[in-house]
């Protein structure tokens, strides 16, 4: 008697994320489309924007919010998932499968891959619709792209399970995740250039990923000159790197102390 | 293999200062339907929940299938099914596709086809689980806890919430697992279910076992009730009582009934009930 395997469990196990996600339509709207939403809302406001210059607004902001919408996708969706599975039992129940825990988050794994990619498809889709952004034709820059794109959705998966705990129940969830995520937008010069923000918020911004996060995917996407614009007068990439890093770090540190499959609160 | 399919030893559980279980000791064969008969609070799904490996326990001796439950693997758990407090989740798949994927976390489901017939979901089962009823969302959790072929199955409050009909149905399924060997531990609130579908009755309060035994076991057959027009007694020779009256009147006792305990009257006695009764 085999017991099937955890690989084949976890692709299982993401499939059913998948469907779940996608065919609910409060997740589908509020994590999936809400940044989507912002970018086209924001980025036609800003696009004749004289202060970046050369640039559009809605270049500069559709780089932005590439990393917003990641984010979204990882640590929002991920954080109020599992904050409301713990609440109604879900976790409880998988537990107690001939589950091995490896194939449930390689379920997440999955789920916030896909959900991922297709938020950056969407957000440079608006874009190059709505604010004619000329994506790069050097591989060089995919290949920032996808560097930024592991280590950001690595680290903020992470954050987003550990904040899941701080949720006592499934409604206190989306404050849990929501609340930090539209500060950080504003703190970390995702919706306006981070040299407008007074100097204590842009210190607190520059703590967290979302500021580094955005600051390489506008070194990837915009061109070079822009660097400028950044408050360093350059893009940082290895400071991009080591901060991504080190919160990737610290949130699986976080997981491993705080991760629970049952909610305090049920027996 | 071992007759027994668990054996409980002064099992406890607090929560907080409270205890939940306190001392309680159990034995299951294979192959039998044992029902947890108790009012809330008295422990039934805090015993079921350590059993099943779902909770660690405070003291005393467990084995389950020869295993210490808190020493739980894969393969322990897949010789297991459980099905206890609906889970809110899984609402936007349809009943075939969560009952399908169960089934790929078992080395030797059942077909998941059958399944769904058997808990009769066949026509539903192209639904989504949000568009069913409370009674039909139970059966789904029937069907994921059946599914995995277990060779100890774990029920706990499975028909609350079912009308008549789907009670009968849900039924004649549990005797049909029975029937094919499985072992059976249910937690119920209805006496009638108890008695229809277990082999053994245990009776729990404040977190022990009271009383533990077939039915006849049970019941005090000693204390039957034989009332009439004029009076009541309580006795074990109800036919002498009845000769003596129907002397005294000569002929027909006016207003004459015999009762004899119930597995209700038991029940209340035993969880310490009589008074609200």
């Amino acid at each position: 008697m085999t017991m099937p395997n955890a690989l084949s469990i976890g692709a299982a196990r993401g499939a059913v994320e998948l469907k779940q996600f996608f065919r609910e339509r409060s997740s589908v709207v509020f994590t999936f489309t809400f940044p989507a939403v912002l970018l086209a809302l924001v980025g036609s406001i800003f696009d004749s924007d004289a202060l970046t210059g050369a640039v559009g607004g809605g270049q500069v902001l559709t780089a932005s919010f590439a990393a917003a919408g990641i984010v979204s996708t990882s640590f929002v969706n991920l954080g109020t998932a599992l904050a409301v599975e713990r609440d109604d039992g879900t976790l409880k129940r998988l537990r107690s499968l001939p589950m091995p825990p490896v194939s449930f988050f390689l379920g997440k794994i999955v789920l916030v891959v896909v959900a991922s990619v297709a938020e950056l498809v969407l957000l440079l889709a608006i874009g190059v619709l709505m604010f004619d952004v000329a994506l790069p034709s050097e591989a060089s820059a995919w290949l920032t792209v996808a560097w930024l794109f592991a280590l950001g959705i690595t680290a903020c998966s992470l954050l987003g399970i550990a904040a899941s705990s701080l949720a006592r129940s499934a409604r206190s969830a989306g404050v849990m995740t929501t609340l930090p995520y539209t500060v950080l937008l504003f703190i970390s010069g995702v919706y306006t250039p981070i040299q407008t923000l007074p100097d204590w918020m842009a210190g607190i911004g520059s703590v967290f990923p979302v500021k580094w996060l955005a600051q390489g995917f506008r070194a990837a996407l915009l061109p070079e000159h822009m660097a400028a614009q950044e408050p360093a007068g350059q893009w940082e990439l290895g400071k991009v790197a080591v901060v991504l890093a080190l919160w990737c770090v610290g949130g699986l540190v976080l997981c491993l102390t705080t991760f629970r499959w049952r909610s305090s609160l049920t027996r | 293999m071992n007759d027994t399919a668990i054996r409980v030893r002064g099992l406890r559980k607090r929560y907080g200062g409270t205890p939940a279980v306190d001392g309680l000791d159990l034995d299951v064969t294979r192959g039998e339907t044992l029902a947890v008969l108790g009012p809330n609070g008295a422990g039934k799904s805090t015993t079921v929940q350590i059993l099943s490996a779902q909770l660690p326990r405070d003291g005393g001796e467990v084995a389950v299938l020869g295993t210490d439950p808190a020493q739980a693997d894969r393969r322990f758990r897949s010789r297991l099914g459980i099905v206890s407090q609906t889970a809110g989740d899984l609402l936007e798949l349809t009943v075939a596709e969560v009952v399908r994927h169960f089934a790929g976390y078992y080395p030797r489901p059942r077909d998941p086809g059958r399944v769904i017939a058997e808990v009769g979901l066949a026509e539903q089962a192209k639904r989504k689980i949000r568009q069913l009823s409370g009674g039909q969302r139970r059966r789904v959790d029937v069907a994921l806890g059946v599914v995995g072929n277990p060779e100890l199955l774990f029920l706990d409050e499975p028909t609350t919430g079912f009308d008549p009909e789907a009670r009968r149905r849900f039924w004649d399924l549990v005797r049909s697992l029975a029937a094919d060997g499985t072992t059976i531990l249910l937690t119920t609130h209805y006496l009638d279910e108890a008695e229809a579908l277990a082999d053994r009755i245990a009776v729990i309060a404040s977190g022990r076992i009271r009383a533990c035994g077939t039915v006849a076991e049970l019941v005090d057959d000693r204390e039957v009730t034989v009332s009439w027009r004029d009076g009541g007694k309580t006795t074990d020779t109800p036919a002498a009582l009845i000769a003596e009256l129907s002397a005294g009147y000569a002929g027909e006792v006016p207003g004459l009934t015999v009762t004899r305990p119930s597995l209700e009257d038991a029940y209340l006695r035993l969880t310490g009930q009589e008074a609200i009764a």
